[in-house]
């Protein structure tokens, strides 16, 4: 990248963002819930269904096979995207949520034994929580847990007293969707290996934030969802060593997994194929792929670079602010912050903001545990993106300073 | 500022939720409700004791939770102690009304309860103010012992 990005122009490209809301003009913080769509992303999804729209991998007309290539040009893209061997190892979802429990329940369920250890860590996300609780239930494994410390990183010094030979799968998360800290994954990857276990990142909000590679990385699995890395929502990735989803047991049962079927039994295809029973988002996954495209040239590092910028001027008003308090680490970490107002309740500073035409988070984000440990009921989250802009920031630290009177 | 924050955030409300009245727990004979919000976290540990033919003797209440549901709660065991059971009834009733839909003339037996029909302009925080009353609807149903409701199905 030699231009700066001019990220004013880059803007221009969401319409969502040219609107007003109860008034004001629309400061849309809550992009790790979920991001908004580039005009080239719509224009993909609507000209797959004005163009090319048909089943896929089945159709011998013209129509189809477009289609089909549409979709596999996707998973291509993907996979050129993270870095991964091949397009094999790439296997469309709805979403994280859905990517994890596919490895929870196909995986999990012929390799997990009872008194096998399931490692985790406390700032998980329930969807990196839930499905592996499941399957605790139904092998007999164990869960166990790498603690958070108070400045919202892992306790990575005493690592080795949780991640001992009887793990067979640590799945954490790539950054804290509440306390904005990024794990070492590449680290945490060499650790596990190390030990024989498996490992799974949850990439849901890092995947459009920072540069991704998964062989850098060197992790088995890895799951992200589209729609918080400008694609729709309803598709998702997992993706999996060839190694390990060649493994696999078939999950979905149905069409478009199967090699040949008779009344008794089938055989099914190879991966990535085998994990996609039935008709597959095709136009979701066509976004996906303009999403990675529209990415890829605005450049990972440099949308990294933005996030970050917005999130210390965003820090430092914070800690300006009266009875306010900034959760996880400093210096570098993913786009967002998390925030308790002494105050204000997150609900009643949400609700607040949301009248003044701001858009944040306010709840437990999926953390009730973590926010348990933590002592809070909750947090209020700006979680930024490459189209926000500084002005912006400061408008968000005005409406909570006027907050701050208010419900004083 | 917008208006309707003001109408939902007067300042009765918010020293409800900061000071909140009949605040603790009711030791003996009381029926204990625990309510709680699963998508916002709040929670309610309601104490009701009830006396002869269903009389609202004592009513007090714990909880953590947004100024909405904490207000409500606390203004709602102002009002609901020496209430005989129809009247409790007729208040759950009328303060339902009151927070769902446009009433023109809310029922005086509501008192400082009126200050919280703001809340219909909000309807995603309509289930906080309704926390309390749920967990006190749940007490008259059972009259003993100890339960616990939710806003959202288990």
């Amino acid at each position: 990248m030699s231009n700066p990005t001019d990220w004013a122009a880059v803007r221009a490209d969401f319409p969502i963002l040219d609107q007003q809301v109860r008034g004001q003009p629309l400061i849309y913080f809550d992009n790790a819930a979920s991001s908004q769509k580039p005009r080239a992303v719509i224009a993909a999804i609507a000209h797959y269904y004005e163009r090319d729209n048909a089943n896929v991998h089945r159709g011998l007309h013209e129509l189809s096979s477009r289609a089909t290539d549409a979709y596999e040009r996707a998973r291509a893209k993907v996979a050129a995207y993270l870095g991964a061997a091949s397009a094999e190892e790439v296997v469309f979802t709805r979403g994280t949520t859905e990517g994890i429990n596919l490895v929870a329940q196909t995986w999990g369920a012929k390799f997990v034994r009872v008194g096998d250890v399931i490692l985790l860590t406390e700032m998980e996300h329930h969807s990196n929580l839930v499905p592996w609780q499941m399957l605790a239930e139904r092998t007999g494994a164990r869960l166990r847990f790498v603690p958070v410390l108070d400045d919202g990183t892992l306790a990575l010094e005493r690592l080795g007293d949780w991640l001992t030979p009887e793990v067979k799968l640590f799945a954490f998360t790539h950054i804290s969707n509440s306390l904005g800290t990024i794990n070492p994954v590449a680290e945490l990857c060499r650790a596990a290996r190390a030990v024989g276990a498996v490992t799974l990142i949850d990439a849901a909000q890092s995947a459009g934030h920072l540069p991704v590679n998964v062989r850098e990385i060197g992790c088995d699995f890895l799951v992200l969802s589209g729609h918080k890395m400008c694609a729709p929502t309803g598709i998702g990735v997992l993706y999996g060593r060839a190694e390990l989803l060649e493994a696999m047991p078939p999950w979905h049962g149905g069409g478009e997994m199967i090699v040949s079927v008779s009344y008794e039994r089938s055989t099914y295809k190879k991966a990535p194929h085998k994990f996609e029973a039935g008709t597959p988002n095709i136009a979701g996954a066509v976004g996906l792929g303009a999403a990675v495209d529209y990415l890829e040239r605005l450049g990972r590092a440099a949308i990294f670079a933005h996030d970050l910028e917005l999130t210390q001027q965003a820090l430092a008003g914070l800690d300006a602010l009266p009875g306010v308090r900034v959760l996880g680490p400093r210096g570098e970490r993913g786009g967002l912050a998390g925030f308790v107002m002494a105050a204000a309740h997150p609900h009643d500073l949400t609700t607040f903001a949301d009248r003044h035409g701001l858009a944040l988070r306010g709840g437990h984000h999926c953390n009730q545990p973590l926010m348990k440990k933590l002592r809070l009921p909750g947090t209020t989250r700006a979680s930024f993106y490459f189209y926000n802009t500084r002005a912006e920031v400061d408008r968000m630290l005005e409406i909570l300073a006027e907050a701050v009177r208010f419900f004083a | 500022m917008s208006t309707e924050l003001e109408e939902l955030y007067q300042s009765v409300i918010l020293d409800h939720s900061k000071r909140p009245r009949n605040f603790g727990e009711i030791a003996d004979g009381a029926v204990h409700v625990h309510g709680d919000n699963p998508s916002c976290g709040d929670e309610i540990d309601l104490s009701v004791k009830f006396g002869a033919d269903g009389v609202v003797e004592d009513v007090k209440f714990k909880g953590v939770g947004c100024a909405i549901s904490q207000a409500s709660a606390s203004l709602m065991t102002m009002k609901l102690k020496g209430r005989s059971e129809a009247d409790a009834r007729e208040m759950l009733r009328a303060f339902h009304d009151l927070v769902t839909t446009e009433v023109a003339d809310p029922p005086r037996l509501l008192g400082d309860l009126r200050l919280l029909a703001g809340v219909r302009k909000f309807p995603q925080r309509v289930k906080c103010a309704m926390l309390g009353w749920r967990a006190f609807e749940q007490a008259l149903e059972q009259k003993s012992g100890d339960a616990s409701v939710s806003t959202e199905e288990a």
